[in-house]
This record gives structure tokens, sequence and C-alpha cells, in this order.
């Protein structure tokens, strides 16, 4: 896989706001069919740093590659355009409309009446919205009704349904479970796991140790807006991982 | 995955499926009380319960569901449009003045295309501003409309000189109060214009079917209707008022999408201000002041939720019917016309009141 060209690549990436070097000089890969988690304590710049990758903010130095060409995004849509989707904390969904329409808000299915009426084809909203929830064996009992009246974890469900549906090519998720019951964790992690199988990658961000060494393939640790460390999972552990993010081995080095 | 049955079970809850019940019943609750008014009226109220009472009320109420058409689209996606009464009259103000402009003896047609397009473009204005401050310039749609709604009132008056303009053509009063159909017993239907060479009593026995504002307002129900529930543009206005953040990742191009709702809502006003001129021959800047509460009533009483991304244009249609017949059936009843305002009054904080019920019990 490391000969393989990455999906994502961005080098010696920085972003200051102000005096405050949110950002300093981040490098990082995320290949095909792979799970990145990313850590940090609160601060340490894993938002800031994803949301230069989805276009949200613009970098003050260093580069973006997607698939094998620098990018540069001014806003999300652009970097949605290209294939890169973000499931956002505060959930990008309208909740009072129903699922299929969430999945295809703003790309609406058209079709012609009479020859001359274009009206949205809800008929294939609805097919197509259970066919790639299937796919990711997602079950939501009735697609009609409001996103509203659904648990944190399908609504999480949809977002990420969305995104398939419209080839994701790369994955950010930001506390994908943050506000979710512990049983909807578990399948949010489990749909993370089914986007690897389809190939798709994911740069999953995240407070919970348990849960990024749950799916993550490749842990990337930031602190104080440096990279202070990457790791297979394979070769690390808990205590390794904390020490990082605390800092405690530059301590230990003084 | 044992997971994915977890989530699927949370929903069965029974709790949860309480939820869409009361909301299919509370949308119902207009529909009953509507029916509920009806049957009242008509045990009480002799001549009530008469097709061509109905078909008076649907001519009444026109004015007002027209606007509160072009006033659901604006509070499904997110606004409120307070100036509608006032571009109204000054719609039909500049209508008005543009038609009493024209030199005598042009044609009936060419008149009253010159009203609606004259009309029409001065309704526009206000609208297109409506739009570009709220969208662009993101001043919350109460105040920007308010100032609108003052800004509509002095250019209506100033053009029409403080006073009323009557409009004297010939033929013009008899469109705008004229019927689709005419009906003499015993002589057949005519289409349009009254049968020809009909005097005293023959003229007395006509029947007119079907006048003029009603059908032009079913017309206009008909096409609100199928714009809002088939099309994008429709679509896109309860994603709008849903959550504006999330329709602009979307792609929603979200300031060009209300600037067309603003638009939307000042050509339908502007509508009712050319109509209002045809049916009274006369323009006035404060045609709609009276109408605009009774059509933002309209669509509350409609189930439109003025926080926004709920309403539809059959519940509004429900809200004006609702109005309309308490409006008529009280006077038929000889009940004191001022009660019909605390009456419908009351009516609207009820149905706020449901609504809020209904929210409540699907958020639980």
């Amino acid at each position: 896989m490391a000969d393989a060209q990455p999906i994502l690549q961005v080098k010696d990436i920085s972003k200051r706001f102000g005096g405050l070097v949110a950002v300093d000089q981040v490098s990082l890969e995320v290949h095909s069919g792979e799970v990145v988690g990313l850590l940090g304590d609160n601060g340490a710049g894993k938002s800031t740093l994803i949301k230069m990758i989805s276009g949200v903010y613009q970098p003050d130095g260093g580069e973006v590659f997607f698939n094998g060409s620098v990018v540069h995004f001014s806003t999300p849509l652009e970097a949605r355009t290209l294939g890169i989707e973000t499931i956002y904390q505060d959930l990008a969904l309208c909740e009072n409309l129903d699922a299929t329409a969430n999945i295809f808000l703003g790309r609406e299915p058209m079709r012609r009446r009479l020859g001359i009426f274009r009206t949205i084809d809800r008929g294939l909203m609805l097919t197509e919205s259970r066919q790639v929830l299937e796919q990711l064996d997602i079950e939501i009992p009735n697609l009609r009704r409001p996103i509203r009246q659904m648990s944190g974890g399908q609504r999480q469900a949809v977002s990420i349904a969305r995104a398939v549906y419209w080839n994701a090519h790369l994955m950010i998720m930001d506390e994908p479970t943050a506000a979710l019951s512990l049983p909807e964790q578990f399948k949010v992690l489990d749909l993370v796991r089914a986007l690897r199988e389809r190939g798709v990658p994911v740069l999953i961000i995240s407070h919970n140790l348990q849960e990024v060494f749950a799916v993550a393939d490749r842990i990337v640790v930031m602190r104080r807006g440096r990279k202070v460390g990457e790791r297979a999972k394979s070769e690390t552990n808990d205590n390794e991982i904390v020490s990082m993010i605390v800092g405690a081995e530059e301590i230990k080095q003084v | 995955m044992k997971a994915t049955k977890i989530i699927a079970s949370r929903s069965r809850d029974r709790s949860k499926m309480l939820g869409p019940l009361i909301g299919t019943l509370s949308n119902f609750w207009a529909w009953i009380f509507l029916l509920i008014l009806v049957a009242f009226f008509s045990i009480s109220g002799p001549g009530f319960f008469d097709i061509f009472n109905f078909q008076s009320i649907g001519a009444d109420m026109s004015l007002v569901l027209i606007m509160a058409l072009g006033q659901t689209f604006v509070i499904i996606a997110g606004g409120i449009d307070l100036s509608t009464g006032y571009v109204m009259g000054l719609a039909s103000v500049a209508a008005s003045v543009a038609m009493t402009h024209l030199s005598p003896g042009t044609p009936l047609a060419v008149v009253v295309l010159v009203g609606l397009v004259v009309g029409v473009f001065a309704g526009l204005i206000p609208g297109l501003l409506n739009g570009i401050l709220i969208a662009r310039l993101r001043v919350p749609p109460f105040i920007v409309t308010l100032g609108m709604l003052g800004i509509a009132r002095g250019a209506g008056f100033i053009l029409s000189g403080g006073q009323p303009v009557s409009v004297n053509i010939e033929g013009l009063g008899q469109l705008g109060n004229g019927y689709l159909a005419y009906y003499l017993p015993n002589v057949g239907l005519s289409f349009f214009n009254l049968p020809q060479n009909l005097q005293g009593v023959r003229l007395r026995d006509i029947v007119g079917i079907l006048p003029h504002p009603l059908t032009i307002m079913v017309l206009l129900v008909f096409i609100c209707h199928w714009l809002l529930t088939q099309t994008r543009f429709g679509q896109h206005a309860y994603a709008i008022g849903g959550n504006r953040e999330a329709s602009l990742r979307a792609g929603i191009s979200v300031v060009r999408h209300t600037i067309a709702v603003y638009l939307l809502s000042a050509l339908l006003a502007s509508i009712a201000g050319v109509l209002y001129t045809l049916r009274f021959s006369n323009g006035a800047a404060n045609a709609g002041d009276a109408l605009l509460l009774d059509s933002i009533a309209a669509v509350v009483i409609g189930g439109a939720s003025l926080f926004g991304g709920e309403g539809t244009i059959v519940g509004t249609l429900i809200g004006a019917l609702i109005i309309a017949v308490i409006q008529n059936g009280l006077v038929i009843i000889a009940v004191d016309p001022f009660w019909q305002f605390i009456v419908v009054g009351s009516v609207i904080i009820l149905a706020v009141l449901i609504d809020q019920a209904r929210a409540q019990v699907i958020s639980r």
C-alpha cells in the first residue's frame, strides 16, 4: 500500500489565526481503503486541519494533493464536488425533510411530465435511497418520516448514506459518535468498516481512544498544532498514544 | 450486524409511534373545524348552505387566498412578508393609473393586459428589494418587510394622489365581476358573455356560474400546489426553512432562491391588486390593508410553522376557507360583523396552540 498513490496527501500544511498557529506544518497521507484516526487533545488543531481539507478554511502554507493533483478549495462545495465528503458533528441535515429528501438534497433527480414540466422524481429517490441504505445494512423503517423523528444514529446513518450514494472518494468524520448512545456508536463504527470494505478511505477525528483503536488502521496524533506521531495500529498501544497526546515523552526528555 | 437492529427497534418504541399519529391528526383538525363550521351555519343560517352562496364565498376570499399562497412559500422558507397588503394596494393603484391614461376606445383586452403588466411591475419592485435585503444583507425579514410595508404604502398614496383612482372604462367592471358561464333557464348556457338582447325579467333570471376571481384563484391554487410539491423550487423552500446552513452545504443557491420566494409573494400580491381594480373599478393604496392579517392567518391556521420548514398549499386553502366561512356565516346569522375579528383571532391562537402541542409530542 505504501507505494501506491495516496488518495489524500497533505504536505507541510499550516494555518494561523492572528498570532496563534493552529496547525503547524503538518503532513498526512490517506490511502485507498484505509481508516486513519486523528487524535489529539482539545485545541490540538485536529478540526482546523480537517477544515482545510474539506474547504472550510484555506491553508496559509503547504499543499493538499487529492488523487495526485494539487487542489485549492475556496468553499466546502468545491471539495464535495471532487468527492471529499465531511460528516459534521452538527449534522448537515434538514430535520423537517425525510431521509430520501436529505440524501438527494440539492441534487434532486428530475423527470419530464407531458414533455414540458420538469418535476422531482420522488419514486426514483425512494428506490435509490432504499438501495444505498440496504447496501450499508442500515435499517430505517419509514423513509418518509421527517429526520427530526429519527434517533441520532439513524440521522448519522443517513448522512453517511448520502455521502456513499454520491460516490465519496474520501470521507471525513468529525467526532461522528459524540452525541450517540452506546449501541448507536457501535453501529456508526460498523458503518466506518463498511466504508473501508467498499474502498472508501475514512479520516476520523475522535477523543475516544477505544473507538479509534476499534476501527483505525493508522493513528495520527496531534499536539499543539503539530503532528507528534504516527503509528500503525498493530505497532502501538494505548499507553504510547496517550503519552503522545499529553506530551509525556517530551517531559521525560527534558 | 446486531447494532442495526437496535437502532431500528428504538424507533419502534411506543412513545415514538404516537408522534406520527398525532401529527396526522392535527393536520386534520382544520378540516374537522371547517366541517363543524359549515354544519353549524347550515343549520342556523338559512341560505348559507347554497351552491351560489358557496360561490360567492369563493369570490370573496379570492384576494386573501391569492396573497396567502405567496405568503405560504415565504413562511415555509423561514421568512415572513408583512408588505403584501400594501404591495397589493400599490399594484392596484399603478394598474389603475396606467389604464386611465390609455386613450378611449382601446380594446378591453389591451387595457387589461396593460393594467396587469404595469401593476405586476410596480409590485415586483418592493418584492425584489425585500429579497435582496433579506437574502444578501441578512436583515431580519420581519424588519425588512415592515419597512417595505411603509414604503409601498407611501408610494401607493403618492402615486394615487391620496385618493382612490377610479377607472371608468366601458365593460371593465362587467369583466371584473363577470362569470365563466351564464345559464338562462330554458334557453341554455353561454360562455364569458351575457346572452344578447335580454331585457327586464329575463335578465334577472340569469344564473352566473364561476365568477372570474374564483376561477383565477382556483387556477393559482393548483399552480402553487404543483410548484411547492413537484418542483425543486418548492423542495428547496422547505430545505432552506428547515436548515439554511445544510442547504448551503448541499449546494442550494440559498440567496437566489430566497429572492425568488419574495418575488413570488410580491407577484401574487400584485395579481390580487390588479384583480381588485378589475372588480371594483378603482385603485386604492390601502386596498389590501385589511387583507394582510387574514392572509397570514390563513397560512398559520393551515398548519405552517412560523419557524419555517412546514406548511402546505392545501393547508392554506383550508385556513382561508375557515376565515371566509366565519365571515360569511356570521353575516347570514345576523351576528354583529365585528364579532368575526374576535372569532378569527381566537382561531389563530388556537391553531398555534395545537401546533405547539403537536411539536411537543413529536419531540418527546
